[in-house]
């Protein structure tokens, strides 16, 4: 039997006291029905003794104290999980709103889940291809690895991760292969970017999206990507299938949190984001991965908006240091219409070492992408030189990083969002690309592997470097 | 001591429960929460009223349910068993827990530190009838085929030892007792220890050896001594990490902790999954033979993440107070401090900077102290040591950091890592100009023959002139050209940029480059000052620097590298070739500089 309150004593911000209850447990939800039947729901944050401090997480607004009724749940939020899941849109506590049926649960779970133990762990070591050159060549994403997007406003994150979840597949298997997307404060032009393009391709038979759009409650978005993770961790370690979770933007989400921990008159910690948004934000990304013994994986794509480009506000700099690397963004390529605008440098994929090489990818791949880094960095410097002191005071071996640096833009970088690049074509574009140097400039190259495949682009390349170079 | 009594929740808050009616407990207390038995820490007491640190998730968990005070502080279990385990941060096993509850952490698991069902050989190394008294040891397990487990006696025991005897014992059984002044004591292979507490010794020494690491950028510029302290910050993607695995592979110590706090799964998955797989390059075993791994990954319950850094730091005491040289590394500290502000805040403290609470300076300076070299309490008189190697993950790499500052306050050793330099893809990222290290002077002694230590210490110490002078002269040649200075000049440039590719930047997932023999760090360098010797004679002859720097002996230094020690030939053999082709430049006779 559910006990009914109606003792509502303080509102305030999205939280709300309620006194006189009994057994109420850390943690576990509540509905609340107000004077007109309407209800809302709510998760408790703190008990102290007879009083309960509940966040809603559709806002208090409209909420008063005399009409209010609580309902004690007596269980934490939990999440109705089925196959069935996919081809469905959900609200972001995981309700359908697409007009479809209710889903008919296989199991109910807790949206908080578990920690993976360390140890049972898999180690992510399966190549990803995704056909985009800047990530399959120099910052290869692998199965069970967390991969944020940093990005920022007016760059074109939605076009890269609906790039993403079309192209991505792991080469030679016919393995199941899922989409889950969360939308946590997203326009609802941006969510339906990414369903109509789903939906054009025919994935999203293999997608569930959990929508909560910019003008949905703030305070729902905390449940959000926990509700979407459940849903991943039931198709991935349950049902055997590869999940790639988007979560999309990270950064709504965490302003969500810092608005209920200001209500809570919590010491903030920087820019107003609470002491624990790092464990909190942890909590999330960590339910990635791989585990022994199970087939399925989960591979995560954050997204996240960096207020004013700013890498080291809390948001991007917390995630960068849980995530295993970061895309970045870059606005000076967007401005140039590289497209996809990846900015190379400040990029990083932490696992990449153990995807790539013979076997998985080719074993040129690693000495490749060091050269290749190594030479764009030095064409970047000459290109900010040349900015400075005028292309003609150039040296001479400036000059040439530099026109490697702009050609590795016009051509490896911006490929478009449609060109699907095999592995393969990526690498073999690198070498096109390093041709115009001597064998003894390419440093971070093993000799045997420069033997082997650079001759075979050297004519061609020549002639070709000295066409575009105009 | 007071009766204990068993009190009851009166109000949940995260991760931190208060409780009512614990009259008699005392401060770090560990208590059992709640009716799934939730293991915690008593970190607050007002008369009767004590605020908890629980170390799993407290959802689910309602004022009225019971609190049951062990009275016993944290501890950790402390014998044979623990070299090749993972721990979580309050030595809960976390293969054993895969076993029993599978793939996910579940709550309320309460499984010994220590297995009950292993059997050790031991063998007592003293007579029966010998006094006896604390930290003696009294004998040896073989732990793993690295390790030789010495077994001593506990603290505050004393007396004539009797029964001792050679078998096959688990750690619960008893191998032998003490008689002492106040009655009899049973022996176990198995002794505990409180996290908080440091392990006593006789006295501490000061460090006076290196320690070495084979990565260039540490030994032979910031080397980090037996016994001493070192500090990892750095951005996030600038190699921490990798630095500090790199450490935990091929630092010279006898037992290496690593302490994962706060930091990621999946880098815990590769230590576990690389660790067996490499050899020691001293002994050809298995490293994971001598290692313990403490995982408290950041998706794990915060207030254990709190406790992991003592539970590690109190296993590698146990290792060096029985006279082996122990390395301890932290990655990473930050989420450490982070951890303590949570709880803080949740106790509503008054914070300090940062929301940080103010003892976190304190905390942080007690936690390095831990480390030292020291003669070891009890008999036969042992030296030990153990040397702590901390990162730091400042927010958006800021320096200025509470953390930061806290630690470079106690640390001896700093390697500050860059992005630039990371971005540069050059790693180690440890920064030359910013970092530094306390003993240098150490430096000599790596080497049998005195004359060449002193000779390898003169070298780094030019080597770090050039670096000094081109990051002096990088700026010039930026706005009027590479020509506009002179020969000597770029001589020097072109040698500096050597230093940084050719020795500096190594490759840590290189199978030769991954690990330089101190020996082979002295030919390098060697090598690459010779050239510049070599090279600046040629310009006094009147040799153009461009020509110098064309030569394809140049390529060979660059691979050096990769050239594995068993075959050092290869490199002593490319001094002739700097000397023949430099000759040829100018006709003239190579000058000689030391060998």
């Amino acid at each position: 039997m559910l006990k009914e309150y109606k003792t509502v004593s303080e509102i305030y911000g999205p939280l709300m006291l309620v006194e006189g209850i009994e057994q109420a447990k850390y943690g576990h939800i509540v509905d609340i029905e107000l004077g007109d039947g309407a209800i809302r729901h709510g998760q408790i944050l703190q008990v102290e003794n007879d009083k309960v401090l509940v966040q809603v997480f559709e806002g208090t607004e409209g909420v008063n104290v005399k009409d209010s009724t609580v309902r004690f749940l007596g269980k934490p939020m939990e999440l109705s999980v089925s196959k069935d899941m996919l081809g469905r849109v959900f609200s972001g506590t995981g309700i359908p709103k697409d007009g479809g049926p209710a889903i008919l649960p296989k199991k109910k779970l807790n949206i908080n889940g578990n920690p993976i133990n360390p140890y049972a762990r898999d180690y992510p070591n399966e190549f990803i291809q995704t056909g985009i050159s800047t990530i399959d060549g120099l910052n290869p994403l692998v199965r069970g690895q967390k991969l944020p997007l940093f990005s920022g406003s007016g760059l074109p994150h939605d076009e890269i991760t609906a790039q993403l979840c079309r192209q991505a597949t792991v080469r030679g298997k016919g393995e199941q292969f899922a989409v889950v997307f969360a939308a946590m404060g997203i326009t609802f032009e941006a969510a339906q970017f990414f369903i109509n393009d789903l939906t054009n391709t025919g994935a999203i038979e293999r997608a569930a999206l959990f929508i909560n759009l910019a003008n949905d409650p703030a305070i729902e978005r905390i449940a959000t990507p926990r509700v979407a993770l459940t849903c991943a961790e039931y198709l991935a370690f349950e049902e055997d299938m590869h999940v790639l979770v988007v979560l999309n933007d990270m950064t709504n989400y965490c302003e969500a949190l810092r608005e209920i921990s200001a209500a809570r008159k919590e010491v903030p910690g920087r820019r107003g984001y609470p002491g624990y948004l790092y464990t909190d934000l942890a909590t999330i990304y960590e339910r990635a991965g791989r585990v022994k013994g199970k087939k399925g994986s989960i591979t995560m794509v954050p997204v996240l908006t960096m207020p004013e480009d700013d890498k080291t506000h809390p948001v991007p700099d917390l995630t960068g240091y849980i995530t295993e690397g970061q895309i970045i963004l870059g606005r000076s390529l967007h401005r140039k219409a590289v497209a996809p605008p990846v900015d190379v440098l400040p990029s990083l994929s932490r696992l990449k070492d153990k995807g790539i090489g013979v076997g998985k990818t080719r074993e040129d791949h690693a000495d490749l992408y060091n050269q290749l880094y190594a030479a764009y960095a030095r064409g970047k410097e000459a290109q900010e030189l040349a900015t400075i002191l005028g292309e003609a005071a150039l040296s001479a071996e400036d000059r040439k990083f530099m026109t490697f640096a702009n050609q590795f833009e016009r051509r490896y970088i911006s490929q478009g969002y449609y060109e699907n690049r095999t592995v393969e074509q990526t690498l073999d574009l690198g070498w096109e690309l390093l041709s115009m140097f001597e064998n003894v400039e390419l440093k971070r190259i093993d000799v045997k592997l420069i033997e082997k495949y650079m001759p075979r682009f050297r004519k061609s390349a020549a002639g070709q470097t000295a066409s575009v170079e105009s | 001591m007071a009766e204990l009594q068993n009190g009851k929740i009166v109000k949940v808050a995260g991760p931190v429960v208060v409780a009512e009616g614990m009259l008699g407990a005392r401060m770090y207390d560990v208590v059992r929460v709640g009716n799934d038995n939730l293991i915690g820490e008593i970190v607050e007491l007002h008369g009767d009223r004590a605020s908890i640190q629980v170390y799993e998730d407290t959802v689910g968990i309602g004022p009225g349910e019971k609190v049951v005070n062990t009275g016993a502080p944290l501890s950790v279990e402390l014998g044979p068993g623990l070299i090749s385990s993972i721990y979580d941060g309050i030595q809960r096993p976390l293969d054993q827990l895969v076993k029993a509850q599978g793939s996910f952490i579940l709550r309320g698991s309460a499984l010994p530190g220590l297995r009950r069902d292993v059997k050790w050989h031991f063998k007592p190394v003293i007579g029966n009838g010998t006094e006896v008294g604390s930290g003696d040891i009294i004998g040896e397990v073989q732990e793993t085929t690295l390790v030789l487990h010495k077994i001593m006696i506990p603290a505050g025991v004393s007396g004539k030892i009797d029964g001792l005897r050679e078998g096959d014992f688990t750690v619960e059984e008893t191998i032998g007792v003490v008689h002492g002044k106040d009655g009899q004591t049973e022996l176990k292979l198995m002794q505990k220890w409180p996290v908080r507490q440091p392990r006593r010794v006789t006295q501490r020494l000061n460090p006076n050896q290196i320690l070495l690491t084979g990565q260039r950028v540490i030994d032979a510029f910031f080397p980090i001594a037996r016994g001493g302290t070192a500090c990892v910050p750095g951005p996030f993607g600038t190699g921490k990490t990798v630095v500090q695995h790199q450490l935990a592979k091929w630092v010279d110590a006898d037992i290496v902790v690593y302490v994962g706090c706060g930091e990621r799964g999946n880098e815990m998955t590769d230590v576990l999954k690389e660790f067996p797989e490499l050899k020691d390059p001293h002994s050809g075993e298995p490293l994971m033979k001598r290692v313990i791994l403490l995982a408290n990954t950041s998706d794990m319950p915060v207030a254990a993440r709190e406790a992991s850094v003592y539970t590690g730091i109190t296993l590698a005491e146990y290792f060096r107070d029985m006279g082996y040289s122990v390395a301890l590394m932290a990655d990473s500290t930050s989420r450490w401090a982070e951890a303590m502000r949570e709880i803080s805040t949740r106790l509503e403290e008054m914070p300090a900077e940062e929301g940080y609470p103010a003892y976190l300076g304190a905390r942080i300076a007690s936690f390095y102290e831990r480390s030292g070299r020291v003669i070891c309490g009890g008999a036969p008189q042992r030296e030990g040591d153990l040397s702590i190697i901390g990162a730091v993950s400042p927010p958006g790499g800021d320096l200025s950091d509470s953390v930061v500052q806290a630690t470079l306050h106690v640390v001896k050793v700093f390697w500050s890592l860059m992005a630039r330099l990371a971005q540069q893809r050059h790693f180690p990222a440890i920064d030359w100009l910013t970092s530094y290290s306390f003993y240098r002077q150490y430096l000599p002694g790596c080497f049998e023959d005195a004359a060449k230590g002193q000779e390898f210490a003169a070298m780094m110490q030019q080597a770090m002139n050039l670096l000094e002078q081109e990051s002096q002269l990088v700026e010039i040649v930026r706005l009027v050209g590479a020509e506009a200075i002179g020969p000597n000049e770029r001589m020097a440039l072109e040698t500096a940029k050597s230093i940084r590719e050719d020795f500096l930047h190594q490759n840590a997932f290189h199978k030769v480059d991954t690990y330089t023999p101190i020996e082979k760090q002295y030919d390098m360098i060697s090598l690459i000052l010779h050239f510049h010797q070599q090279g600046l004679a040629a310009i006094e002859n009147g040799v153009e620097p461009a020509d110098i720097f064309k030569l394809s002996v140049r390529e060979e230094i660059a691979r050096c590298k990769y050239i594995d020690y068993a075959e050092k030939e290869k490199i002593h053999a490319i001094r002739d070739t700097v000397d023949r082709q430099i000759k040829a430049l100018y006709g003239g006779s190579a000058v000689e500089t030391a060998a």
